[in-house]
């Protein structure tokens, strides 16, 4: 297979990356080598064979529903950008 | 000094020779000198390791230390650090004080060492030669043209260049083993879920695994046994009691100490590919394990060149979810100029993130977008299941596999900064340990005809780490590989 630049666009986007034309236009070859890369996987036949997401095939574990964290939105929001009593302070969504 | 091992530097902080806060200064030192040419640390934390020697010197004379207790040591940047910079290797992190310990960290100061500071690495362990660093290259001890290798390659470079006798690193596709080969040290893999992740920042999270370096399997076992134990807080840590890895090196020495040791050697890992140098050295050490009482015995590992197309898709994959954490919000680089919320974003980490990220990002973000799922992410993961089959069917007729860790010794800094793939392939015999989830560790074997280290990598089962230390210190009893230093160390 081989990326297009409006593809390569497209993914972009979806990964929330701004990428220049002229960036698209390097970044397509590099991933292009990539994919032929990946391709060779599919000269394998897998029928059959069940996918292994894990190592050790763990079942999750439960605890218990009670607080173990503690409050500690000071000490996490001195290192946000920006911040305002309390909250993230974002460009504004809903008009 | 400098060369001391664990053991003899715990002698001589408790019998008084010298103090912690003489030890951690010492190789501040040194970091002091020498980090300038070699770029092994990203934070150098003077002030927080004297505190923490004048607290270990405390410990010692109270008669409460433990076989950590003031011995300086070194973290990669990506485990989290309270009040100390943790920057990944990326831009997008450089402003990042983290506001907890990683859990590797609390243990390893409950324990008493001394961290001296944070180490140079590939950008959120992305690379396989500590080129990809927001920082720029670490420079290999051995020879500062060539690479250290990655991506804990300042861990590895400062464990060799004698900057802390110890290190932590991480390994999702062969970044401690890699790298300790290149730089002609000892560094282990443990089996995955054994380390904890929590504060462990995040690439792949079904193959990332913390490890050890050191100068030996000796000061790796000691380091190690420090670092495992189940935490609640990582959904993928293994409740297990945890293993005194030190203890066992300690069986009486004998003539022939591995009578009866089958090694595997896989066909695929000794086919064409391999540079004479490593292959002349990696033979010369099996022989030497054979005359230490090893038996040899070919094994096959039919899957194990699927290794890499499939890790390119399940390690990007992981990465791309881990990686969209990372949005200019609640930490990290935010884009100076933006004219709403989706600019801000795009921005934000088209600036933060460096271009071997962003490859990685996009690749996982086009396999896991909408009707790729199966061609991709699901047959990587049924070719991950086959290679974990080859190595139990592998392990059934050896009790640990042998190979050269890598099939080249370092190469020249910029040789393959602008061939990605050309670097992916050099990880063809480590990575296959990280889908199966397996221990590993490489320990140096020798030198090519350039003065350049050669690592030989030992593979064991599941919970297998006690035995590759310890089948590595007997190596290690016999041969001075490991004593070998780069010219900045003797």
């Amino acid at each position: 297979m081989s990326l297009s630049n409006e593809q390569v666009g497209h993914i972009a986007r979806l990964a929330r990356i701004a990428l220049t034309g002229a960036e698209i236009e390097s970044t397509r070859a590099k991933l292009n080598d990539i994919f032929a890369l990946i391709e060779q996987m599919q000269a394998v036949d897998t029928t059959g064979v069940a996918p292994m997401s894990h190592p050790q095939e763990l079942a999750t574990r439960l605890r218990p529903d009670v607080v173990t964290e503690t409050d500690r939105r000071e000490a996490f929001q001195k290192i946000a950008p920006q911040t305002e009593a309390g909250l993230y302070l974002v460009p504004k969504v809903i008009e | 000094m400098i060369n001391a091992s664990l053991v003899e530097l715990r002698r001589a902080l408790d019998a008084r020779q010298v103090s912690s806060v003489e030890l951690a200064t010492l190789f501040l030192d040194r970091i002091a000198a020498l980090n300038p040419q070699l770029n092994a640390f990203i934070t150098v934390d003077r002030d927080g390791a004297l505190t923490a020697a004048r607290a270990a010197d405390a410990r010692i004379a109270a008669g409460d230390a433990g076989p950590l207790t003031g011995i300086p040591l070194a973290h990669k940047d990506v485990f989290c650090t309270e009040g100390v910079l943790t920057t990944c290797a990326s831009k997008m992190l450089s402003n990042f004080v983290s506001p907890y310990d990683a859990h590797v960290v609390s243990l390893l100061k409950a324990a008493g060492a001394v961290s001296l500071g944070k180490t140079n690495m590939d950008e959120f362990a992305m690379g396989s030669s500590n080129e990809n660093s927001f920082y720029g290259p670490v420079k290999n001890p051995w020879d500062a043209t060539r690479v250290p290798g990655g991506s804990s390659g300042g861990s590895a470079a400062a464990v060799a260049a004698r900057l802390a006798p110890i290190a932590t690193g991480t390994d999702t596709g062969g970044s401690v083993r890699q790298p300790a080969s290149f730089c002609g040290i000892t560094g282990i893999k443990p089996t995955y879920g054994l380390v904890s992740r929590y504060g462990m920042i995040a690439y792949a999270s079904s193959l990332d695994q913390g490890g050890a370096f050191g100068a030996s399997a000796e000061d790796c076992a000691l380091l190690l046994s420090a670092m495992t134990g189940f935490d609640e807080r990582d959904s993928t840590s293994l409740e297990r009691p945890v293993e005194d890895y030190a203890a066992a090196l300690a069986a009486p020495a004998a003539g022939r100490p591995l009578e009866g040791l089958r090694i595997g050697l896989p066909r695929e890992f000794f086919a064409e590919g391999m540079a004479d140098g490593v292959r002349t050295a990696v033979e010369a050490a099996l022989a030497q394990y054979r005359a230490l009482g090893a038996t040899t015995v070919e094994v096959s590992l039919p899957n194990a060149k699927l290794a890499i197309p499939a890790y390119y898709v399940i390690a990007p994959a992981e990465c791309s979810s881990n990686l969209s954490r990372f949005d200019g919000v609640r930490y990290g680089h935010r884009a100076g100029e933006y004219t709403d919320l989706p600019d801000m974003y795009g921005k934000s980490r088209a600036e933060g993130f460096g271009a071997e990220v962003k490859r990685r990002i996009l690749v996982g973000t086009y396999v896991l977008s909408h009707g790729y799922y199966d061609a991709y992410y699901l047959q990587a993961q049924r070719l991950r299941r086959l290679i974990a089959e080859d190595f139990k069917a592998a392990l059934a007729q050896c009790d640990v596999i042998a190979g050269p860790t890598v099939p080249n010794t370092a190469w020249a800094l910029g040789e393959m900064a602008d061939d990605p793939v050309q670097m992916y392939l050099s990880d063809i015999y480590t990575i296959a340990v990280n889908l199966a989830g397996l221990p590993g560790l490489s320990h140096p074997c020798g030198f090519d005809a350039q003065g350049l280290p050669v690592g030989l990598q030992l593979v064991g089962d599941y919970f297998s780490e006690a035995r590759l230390l310890a089948t590595t210190h007997r190596f290690q009893q016999a041969t001075d590989w490991h004593q070998r230093r780069p010219a900045c160390a003797r």
